[in-house]
């Protein structure tokens, strides 16, 4: 982890968990998840268990089914069948109690860009029902750990790609929520950000919080997670600590190994021939 | 380049209707209508061709006419351009731009509303069928007006649409049809009396035929009478119309191809604005958050356009009349209604709501509290001036009850519609004058059975308003508009109780369709 001259700036901090739950529930809990579009079986009988506590890794190829199991596992999209437990609460049974625990990055989707970064973060706080005061106080230090000061009055739809990934993270957060579910978090960010970002998050899982990232750079999370899981053609192919799953190779040569896939030979001669 | 062009927007026209069965349902019905029309048009002509040259002239005029300035102001105020073959898409492609203009204007006739358009303009040939060389005059001079619809509409709508799309100028060209509003009443009721016969229109045709919208369509009937000098001189207009679209049109294509119209020029704005003078709730959060989208987003904005063309429609319709007085009514249900596509406008940003877990009831009710706030006075206003310019102002509290009764049973009816339904719109920073293909038979199916829900709520107060006025009952009037308050208020609480519990259940599927949608 860089060590950097600046202190990190505050963040919200997840609630403590309550006490007196008899032993820890883990953060996030799936049970034979399921989903269908026609004829496509995007999720099939996916079961994962997120300690509490851990930064967990979702890694997969394309169409492997992450966005579809992250989506179903934060209350977007309805599973076809199984559950989805979150510190316990069964998400789809209490969809409210839920989705209080946890803040989300989604993927693929907009944000209400006519409004300026200051103003989506303060409307994501407000909507998540916290007091005025807090809200100011948490959307400032969030502007600031998120290097978006100068930008904060901006309207959101001028951002750069990167930009928007840390207002939408900023929003996800403002709430202090004890899991944090971020699909593709570090995708379109520069490489500044994203240490910054990874150090906001590695303070984040210190301080109690449980955050689950999908990605497609194993190299990232093998350096940044604890725990990872495989992920493809809807099915979860290992799942364990970042070591036990890598069994002494690189992650990234036990991830082609375990999906396969890799394309041998010549292939597309004609592109050499670009030179007359 | 423009067979290609032609197969592609086939193709993807026919892919659309793979996509449901209702769609194809749907396109057959159309199709069944437009070949009807067309039928009904070819056989007008040919029955025309059998009687005089003026009277030839004057419904060729009047048809060609229509058929241009349909194609040239209907996508401003009421569908949109079609954006199948969105230029914008072709911005990659190593395609000369001439032939590009060339190509999307071939296209741009694929599909029920070209072909129609075309069968139509071609059929006044059909009325010239004792005149040789007037028919070929009018063959040729109906491809040309074809023409001048298709790419003048194009025109029109690539020079008006970065002013739609710059707020200020929204405001003023919205405030300058209120003036033209105000003012039209006295002017229409001055041009009403009198009957309708074949010489009703004549004037109308003489200046038409000297306009680019009737210049082809009067052509042959110069050549007919023997004015070759006249037809030449019309053709030279719509030569040169042609010709200047074409430049328009090609200029514009220039600009979005290497220039995206930026989603607007915004910059710095000051602090947080309305977020942070509401109260500190999900529910005051939502509302300000809606109104500054309808600062904002241009999508809201053009809805509002609408209502200020209403009375000026119903005004010059009924030459000043009472007609005028369905203007607030109309206003307030299009006001209402229009919260109906509120989710649909949200699009995937709608993953807010559900993720923070709103309650289904806060987010209907603050919306329309949103709309109201804007929407509300609006209606008043067209109320109010409608009834005195038409001079009913004794039967105001009978139309703000119908307009209340209307606008309530609207907001409610729209907040269940909305919460089981959403529908393909344009996206934000789109040019608002885009319509998106796919627009489903369901979709269709409930805004029609909302359309008639909201009706039969507002039947008591519509009722008794029309009762006040034919009878000039202050009595009644105000009946109108306590029963209209009393019946529009519990449609609203029953809309945002009913709407509520189903977002509540239906959040993450409506999520998923607008996700689709995008």
């Amino acid at each position: 982890m860089p060590d950097d001259v600046t202190a990190p700036p505050p963040v919200p901090a997840p609630h403590p968990p309550a006490s007196g739950a008899p032993g820890p529930a883990p953060a996030l809990q799936l049970r034979g998840l399921w989903r269908r579009f026609g004829e496509k079986v995007a999720v099939a009988g996916i079961d994962l268990v997120v300690p509490a506590g851990s930064f967990y890794g979702l890694v997969g190829p394309n169409g492997a089914g992450k966005t579809t199991t992250l989506s179903m596992a934060t209350g977007l999209l309805v599973p076809d069948a199984g559950q989805v437990l979150v510190h316990g609460t069964d998400l789809w049974a209490d969809p409210v109690a839920g989705k209080a625990l946890i803040g989300i990055l989604p993927d693929g989707v907009k944000l209400f860009d006519r409004l300026t970064g200051e103003q989506l973060i303060t409307y994501a706080g407000l909507l998540r029902g916290l007091d005025r005061d807090t809200v100011a106080e948490r959307t400032r230090d969030l502007l600031v750990a998120m290097d978006l000061v100068a930008d904060a009055r901006t309207l959101v739809v001028d951002y750069s790609a990167g930009m928007t990934k840390k207002v939408a993270l900023a929003c996800a957060m403002v709430h202090a929520p004890r899991l944090l579910v971020l699909d593709e978090p570090f995708e379109a960010v520069d490489p500044v950000s994203a240490a910054n970002i990874r150090d906001i998050l590695a303070q984040y899982v210190a301080s109690g919080g449980t955050v689950i990232v999908s990605s497609h750079v194993m190299d990232l999370v093998q350096r940044m997670c604890d725990h990872v899981a495989v992920v493809a053609g809807g099915h979860v192919l290992a799942a364990g600590t970042v070591d036990e799953v890598r069994a002494g190779e690189s992650l990234e040569d036990r991830f082609v190994a375990l999906v396969g896939g890799r394309v041998a030979g010549e292939g597309l001669a004609w592109l050499r021939s670009s030179s007359d | 380049m423009v067979a290609l062009l032609v197969r592609l927007k086939l193709a993807l026209l026919l892919n659309g209707y793979r996509r449901s069965v209702w769609q194809v349902v749907g396109m057959a019905f159309a199709s069944l209508y437009g070949l009807l029309i067309a039928g009904i048009a070819v056989a007008g002509m040919v029955a025309v061709g059998t009687q005089d040259v003026d009277l030839q002239r004057t419904v060729t005029v009047m048809v060609g006419s229509a058929v241009v300035i349909g194609w040239w102001f209907l996508p401003l105020f009421a569908f949109g351009v079609d954006a199948t073959l969105d230029p914008e898409r072709f911005a990659t492609f190593p395609i000369p731009r001439r032939r590009l203009v060339l190509a999307l204007a071939v296209a741009a006739l694929v599909g029920i509303p070209g072909v129609l358009s075309a069968l139509v303009a071609l059929s006044t040939g059909a009325a010239w069928w004792k005149h040789p060389d007037a028919m070929l005059v009018a063959l040729v001079a109906a491809a040309l007006g074809l023409a001048v619809a298709v790419v003048g509409g194009r025109a029109l709508v690539a020079l008006l649409a970065p002013l739609f799309a710059r707020r200020r100028a929204r405001e003023v060209l919205t405030a300058l049809m209120l003036v033209a509003i105000v003012s039209i009443g006295p002017t229409v009721s001055r041009l009403t009396q009198g009957t309708v016969d074949r010489h009703t229109f004549d004037g109308a045709v003489d200046v038409l035929g000297w306009t680019p919208f009737g210049a082809a369509w009067a052509a042959p009937a110069d050549v007919a009478s023997g004015r070759w000098q006249d037809a030449a001189l019309r053709l030279g207009i719509v030569v040169v119309t042609l010709g200047l679209a074409l430049v328009v049109w090609e200029r514009a294509l220039a600009r979005t191809l290497v220039e995206p119209p930026a989603a607007t020029g915004t910059g710095q704005t000051g602090g947080l604005g309305l977020l942070g003078r509401v109260p500190a709730t999900p529910f005051g959060a939502v509302v300000a958050r809606c109104l500054v989208y309808w600062a904002r987003d241009p999508r809201y904005a053009v809805s509002l356009v609408m209502i200020p063309v209403l009375p000026l429609v119903l005004g010059v319709v009924s030459g000043g009349g009472s007609l005028l007085l369905l203007a607030g009514p109309l206003a307030a249900f299009v006001v209402g209604w229009g919260v109906s596509s509120d989710i649909s406008y949200d699009g995937s940003a709608f993953w807010m709501h559900v993720s923070a877990g709103v309650p289904g009831r806060v987010d209907r009710l603050a919306r329309v509290t949103a709309s109201a706030l804007v929407g509300g006075p609006l209606a008043v206003l067209v109320t109010v001036a409608s009834a005195f310019f038409s001079g009913h102002g004794d039967d105001l509290p009978a139309l703000l009850g119908a307009g209340l009764g209307i606008a309530l049973a609207a907001y409610g009816g729209s907040s269940i519609v909305s919460a089981l339904f959403v529908q393909p719109v344009q996206q934000p920073g789109e040019n608002p004058f885009q319509t998106r293909q796919g627009a489903s038979m369901a979709t269709v199916a409930s805004q029609m059975v909302g359309w008639m829900c909201v009706s039969v709520a507002s039947a008591p107060a519509i009722v008794l308003a029309v009762l006040a006025t034919v009878r000039d009952s202050a009595l009644l009037g105000w009946t109108a508009l306590v029963v209209g308050a009393a019946v529009g208020v519990a449609c609203l609480v029953v809309g945002v109780r009913v709407g509520g519990r189903q977002l509540d259940l239906r959040g993450p599927v409506l999520l998923q369709k607008v996700i689709a949608f995008e």
